[in-house]
């Protein structure tokens, strides 16, 4: 049995207590949500944390709902409770996709969105439909309240906007019309992370791409965002020809590394096949076709 | 799905519930890691972190003055007792703790002994060792290049990682049947490296009781006997005072065959420490460092007629053991049973040679349910078949129909020199087809060609060969395969029967009282199997290689009928007629011609611990026992149909269905019998898709977390479809041969032959990732067992 180093422990009751204790505990203090990334890597002793910080009494932060023309996800919010979500599903049909496929079930009945995406693991599948779908983060620290857009959140692998003292409470998603969304990953068996991933959004103003969002994971994109091939769709009416050439350019401008999911080349045909698949499916819905 | 238990059990072969289940799903069982003994203290292992590096130095002086730790043991310690060092299963030498150089990525270099686990796993961090990094050797097909760095230099005089070579077979009839043929296909394969992973890791405690000096061994063993004669003759300990215990074992698969160094550091633990120690690895221990199979760098080559009849076979293999060779096989085969490579078919005539050699990697070689290699021997030629029926336009089962050994030709003696027991293998064949509706796969499979998508149907046909074995032929270190089986029989009828294999998993609770109760009519639930102490059960080797039914499966039903024959010498006593006038049926003898005058069994029993006066020489108690030298191996067999979708896109391949008829011969549960098939149909796809143990060139571990190592989950596999045929074997009591391993051996080739048959590639490397699958559609399939570069 791997068993973590010697670490302290708090239970944080509230929001604003749990950022008074992560500023008496400083930057060697972590906090702990689902702790399915976080634990693992601790009993590896890849992470040696001085403290935990428990946040799992904020429940306060486990919501998703519908305000101010955003879908409102808080970040307790569980992996299972955002698959489960009508809501979420009737808006961002790619969240339902990207929950399936995010790890097992046991996974997602503990693990958070708000601590998948603070991980910032590089696989991470929240990530890119959030970028997709050009989320916002809310961070609450002892200077009050900021609100990031996801492409500013990621700051490269395991970084985020979120320093030590403070905590992302919520991710917002705008919601326009004439959306439609998918998510398309591969992966070597059911719970591995993604040998790549792409999440797309369209809002459609009758035949035309009004706007897109095309997220990335595991490929190396910056943010998890593939700019490139939204401005070459944005504007555009769907077609096959213009979704080949945005999926090209997605993979074109993916920066993949080969590991023992697979080699450079295969990632980014993969990227390419995906990104096609995602806009046609997110396209069709737009246009109330396909589940 | 079939309901079990809401029916009486049967007396003898049939469905029933599992005796053991009873305190596994109420989570009772005994595994080495819930064993807890006052004083006990707790062991782990610091471990290298290079896979070749000198050893300059250990300072344990941190570590030792951490608290609560209670004794640091190095290479130097173990000098010291002449213990740095242990015998392998292969005529070769392991490092108990490295004294010279570390080997291997994970090699055990220290080991500390502390109050309890954290502490001793934080003690590791303190032991401050520096290492002089040298190149590692990890591309087996380098491993003998001119200047190549030496591994062994342990070794007096050794000058390269040349480990053996080995043949069988005739090669000058089979070079002449090649010359000759019409046809040769040739084919280079690799079966990677591959982990039995089971769920529960290796562990041991281990107690020297200073007053009795009785040294006690709780140890994840397949092998309790074997273990306590070899640390009887490795440590100079006495064998009585040696009492090795196998409790609740929670899945072997050949990983927990041999010994590990952990547990001759459990042992030293208790002896320096006067206190017993638990020492139990994590995953990542179990992946990096205990035995790994396969393994095997195979080049085959088939010669046939252009009509299709299969001439020959020509193997020859470059087999990566390791930085120790510490296969555990019979001692006089360092390729296992490789050399059933012939498999099921009719042939005139086969060669195979294999090469081993040291690299820097961990040792093993035999596991994960391989029955000694038969795995790759099957793998090698259902793809050679494969190969050949797709040079020849034939479809690939009717290929092997054409060649399969007919039934009128049992007793078989293969060009290897097996002999083959029993077998209709035509019409496992056949069954498989029908149940897969053969003909119509292949319609369907034209029809989605039309339409641009990919399906692929996989046959396999294997013939396993278990029951090791003989004792004229086999032995592990000059002990012979035979077992020994005790039954005793209580006053009132219930039976106690010791057994010298034990169970990690495979039921021998429920299949061996059934044999009994087979045998003698005595109900399986009255029938307590003990098994797994040495100190109370008979002689034997262990269970592997699917030995345990054929072996002392035997051995049981062997001393139930001496039990039976007993009772009918007592019964004649009692009912004043002379034994030869008494008829058997199940639990009864009775007056021939009289079916009224009888005795049964249990009544038999009593008697025989009464008053009654019993014929002279004849003992009372009702008794016996047997050590069973099994005249052969048995040989199952089995045809296996894989069918598959590969996303053309992706790569990504999904199992849609798999049949798999198994001929086990009489199924003594058949429940249990499905169960063993759906595991290791499970572990095929495994194989086939996704586990693979690569190393990079610093000879890094890639697979050493189920992170990397992938097994697969109910989500690869469908709903498994099996059938039966039953052809007994002639030399078996009750004619069964061995299944344990039948599925893990057969299905691999049946899955890759699928997915190659979908995309039309003559050839890729396992494990058939996505990856690996689109790279083999664009021509470049990659090495499976170097990093994807």
């Amino acid at each position: 049995m791997r068993v973590p180093a010697a670490f302290e422990y708090e239970r944080a009751e509230s929001v604003p207590h749990a950022l008074a204790l992560l500023a008496r505990h400083g930057s060697e203090a972590r906090v702990v949500a689902g702790g399915h990334s976080l634990l693992p890597m601790m009993k590896l002793r890849l992470a040696q944390p001085a403290c935990l910080i428990d946040i799992n009494g904020l429940t306060g932060l486990s919501y998703i709902r519908e305000e101010a023309g955003q879908l409102r996800l808080g970040a307790m919010t569980r992996h299972a409770e955002l698959l489960a979500s009508a809501l979420a599903a009737r808006h961002f049909p790619l969240l339902g996709d990207a929950e399936r496929v995010i790890a097992d079930p046991i996974v997602r009945n503990r693990g958070t969105i708000g601590g998948s995406l603070c991980q910032a693991d590089p696989a991470e599948d929240l990530s890119a439909a959030f970028a997709a779908a050009k989320a916002l983060a809310v961070i609450e620290g002892g200077g009050g309240i900021r609100t990031v857009p996801i492409a500013e959140f990621h700051r490269g692998p395991y970084e985020t906007a979120v320093a030590p003292d403070e905590l992302l409470t919520e991710v917002r998603l705008p919601i326009r019309p004439g959306a439609g969304s998918a998510y398309e990953k591969v992966e070597r068996r059911v719970g591995d992370w993604a040998i790549a991933a792409v999440g797309a959004v369209v809002w459609l103003e009758g035949d035309v791409v009004q706007d897109v969002g095309i997220g990335l994971a595991a490929v190396g994109a910056p943010h998890f965002h593939a700019a490139e091939a939204e401005a070459a769709l944005r504007g555009r009416a769907p077609d096959a020809a213009a979704i080949a050439a945005a999926a090209a350019l997605a993979a074109e401008h993916a920066r993949p590394t080969a590991d023992q999911r697979g080699p450079v080349d295969y990632k980014r045909h993969l990227v390419g096949e995906l990104t096609g698949r995602a806009l046609r499916r997110a396209v069709a819905r737009a246009r109330g076709r396909e589940g | 799905m079939t309901v079990v238990g809401e029916r009486p059990n049967p007396v003898g072969f049939g469905r029933m519930l599992r005796k053991e289940d009873v305190r596994f799903v109420r989570g009772k069982g005994q595994y080495v890691d819930d064993i807890q003994l006052p004083g006990m203290l707790h062991g782990a292992i610091l471990r290298s972190p290079h896979a070749h590096a000198r050893l300059v130095s250990v300072d344990t002086s941190a570590a030792e003055a951490h608290p609560g730790v209670r004794a640091v043991i190095t290479g130097k310690t173990l000098e010291g007792l002449k213990l740095a060092w242990m015998p392998s299963l292969s005529h070769d030498v392991v490092a108990v703790l490295a004294t010279d150089k570390v080997r291997f990525q994970g090699q055990e270099v220290a080991f500390v002994v502390a109050d309890d686990h954290y502490t001793a796993r934080d003690a590791l961090e303190l032991i401050q060792v520096e290492y002089e990094p040298l190149p590692p050797v990890i591309d087996a097909r380098r491993a003998l290049d001119p200047g190549a760095p030496v591994i062994r230099d342990d070794i007096a005089g050794k000058q390269d990682n040349h480990i053996f070579d080995w043949e069988a077979g005739d090669r000058a009839r089979t070079d002449a049947v090649f010359a000759g043929a019409e046809v040769v296909v040739s084919q280079e394969m690799l079966y990677p490296r591959v982990h039995p992973a089971p769920m529960e890791t290796c562990g041991a405690v281990a107690h020297l009781d200073k007053v009795s000096g009785k040294l006690t061994i709780w140890s994840t063993t397949q092998a309790p006997h074997a273990h306590r004669t070899l640390y009887a003759l490795v440590a100079g300990l006495p064998e009585h005072k040696i009492r090795v215990v196998s409790p609740d074992i929670g899945g072997g698969f050949g990983n927990k065959v041999g010994i590990y160094p952990g547990y001759v550091l459990a042992i030293v633990g208790s002896i320096v420490t006067g206190r017993p120690v638990k020492w139990v690895e994590d995953r990542s221990e179990n992946l990096m460092s205990t035995s790994f199979a396969r393994d095997y760098h195979m080049r085959g080559e088939i010669a046939a007629t252009r009509e299709g009849k299969i001439l020959a076979l020509r193997v020859d293999v470059l087999a990566d053991h390791g930085a120790f060779n510490n296969t555990a096989q019979p001692s006089k085969f360092p390729a296992g049973f490789f050399h059933i490579f012939t498999g099921s078919y009719d042939l005139q005539a086969a060669h195979c040679q294999v090469r081993g050699v040291y690299t820097n990697k961990a040792p093993g070689g035999v596991a994960y349910a391989c029955s000694f290699r038969v795995t790759e021997a099957v793998y090698l030629i259902e793809r050679m078949v494969d190969c050949l029926a797709a040079e020849l336009h034939i479809d690939p089962a009717e290929l092997r129909l054409r060649n399969l050994l007919r039934p009128e030709q049992f007793p078989y003696t293969c060009a290897t020199g097996w002999e083959y027991d029993s077998g209709d293998y035509p019409r496992a064949l056949r069954l498989a087809m029908e149940i897969a509706g053969y003909a119509e796969l292949r319609r369907e499979q034209a029809e989605r060609r039309q339409r641009g998508e990919l399906m692929g149907i996989g046959v396999s046909f294997f013939t396993e060969t278990v029951g090791a074995g003989p004792k004229k032929h086999m032995d592990i270190l000059g002990l012979g395969m035979a077992d020994g089986c005790e039954l005793r029989v209580h006053p009132t009828g219930k039976a106690v029967v010791r057994l010298s294999v034990q169970t990690q998993g495979q039921g021998h609770e429920t299949t061996f009282a059934q044999i009994i109760s087979e045998v003698t009519g005595i109900p399986p639930e009255d029938v307590e199997v003990v098994h797994g102490d040495t100190d109370n059960t008979p002689f034997g080797l262990g269970t592997y290689g699917s030995r345990s039914t054929p072996v002392s499966g035997a051995a049981a039903a062997v001393a139930a009928q001496r039990v039976r024959d007993k009772a009918r010498i007592i019964t004649s006593a009692m009912l004043e007629c002379a034994p030869e006038d008494l008829e058997w049926e199940k639990g009864r003898w009775f007056v021939r011609g009289d079916p009224t005058r009888g005795k049964t069994i249990q009544e038999a029993a009593f008697a025989a611990h009464g008053s009654l006066e019993l014929p002279e020489g004849v003992e009372g108690h009702l008794d016996a026992s047997c050590v069973y030298d099994p005249p052969n191996l048995t040989y199952p067999f089995g045809a296996y149909i894989c069918v598959v979708d590969v996303d053309r896109g992706t790569g990504k391949v999904t199992v849609r269905r798999f049949i798999a008829v198994d001929d086990c011969g009489p199924r003594i549960n058949p429940m249990i019998v499905e169960g063993q098939v759906h595991g290791g149909l499970a572990d095929g796809v495994g194989m086939a898709l996704m586990e693979a143990m690569a190393f990079d060139e610093d000879g890094n571990h890639l697979g050493s977390s189920f992170m990397d190592y992938l097994l697969p989950t109910s989500m690869e596999c469908p709903s498994w479809e099996t059938g039966e045929t039953v052809t007994p074997s002639p030399h078996h009591p009750l004619g069964c041969k061995g299944v344990g391993e039948s599925a893990t051996v057969g299905s691999p080739p049946a899955v890759v032959n699928a997915v190659l048959d979908a995309i039309g590639v003559r050839h890729a490397d396992m494990p058939l990732t996505p990856a690996q699958v689109w790279r083999a559609m664009n021509g470049r399939p990659y090495r499976t067992d170097l990093a994807i570069p």
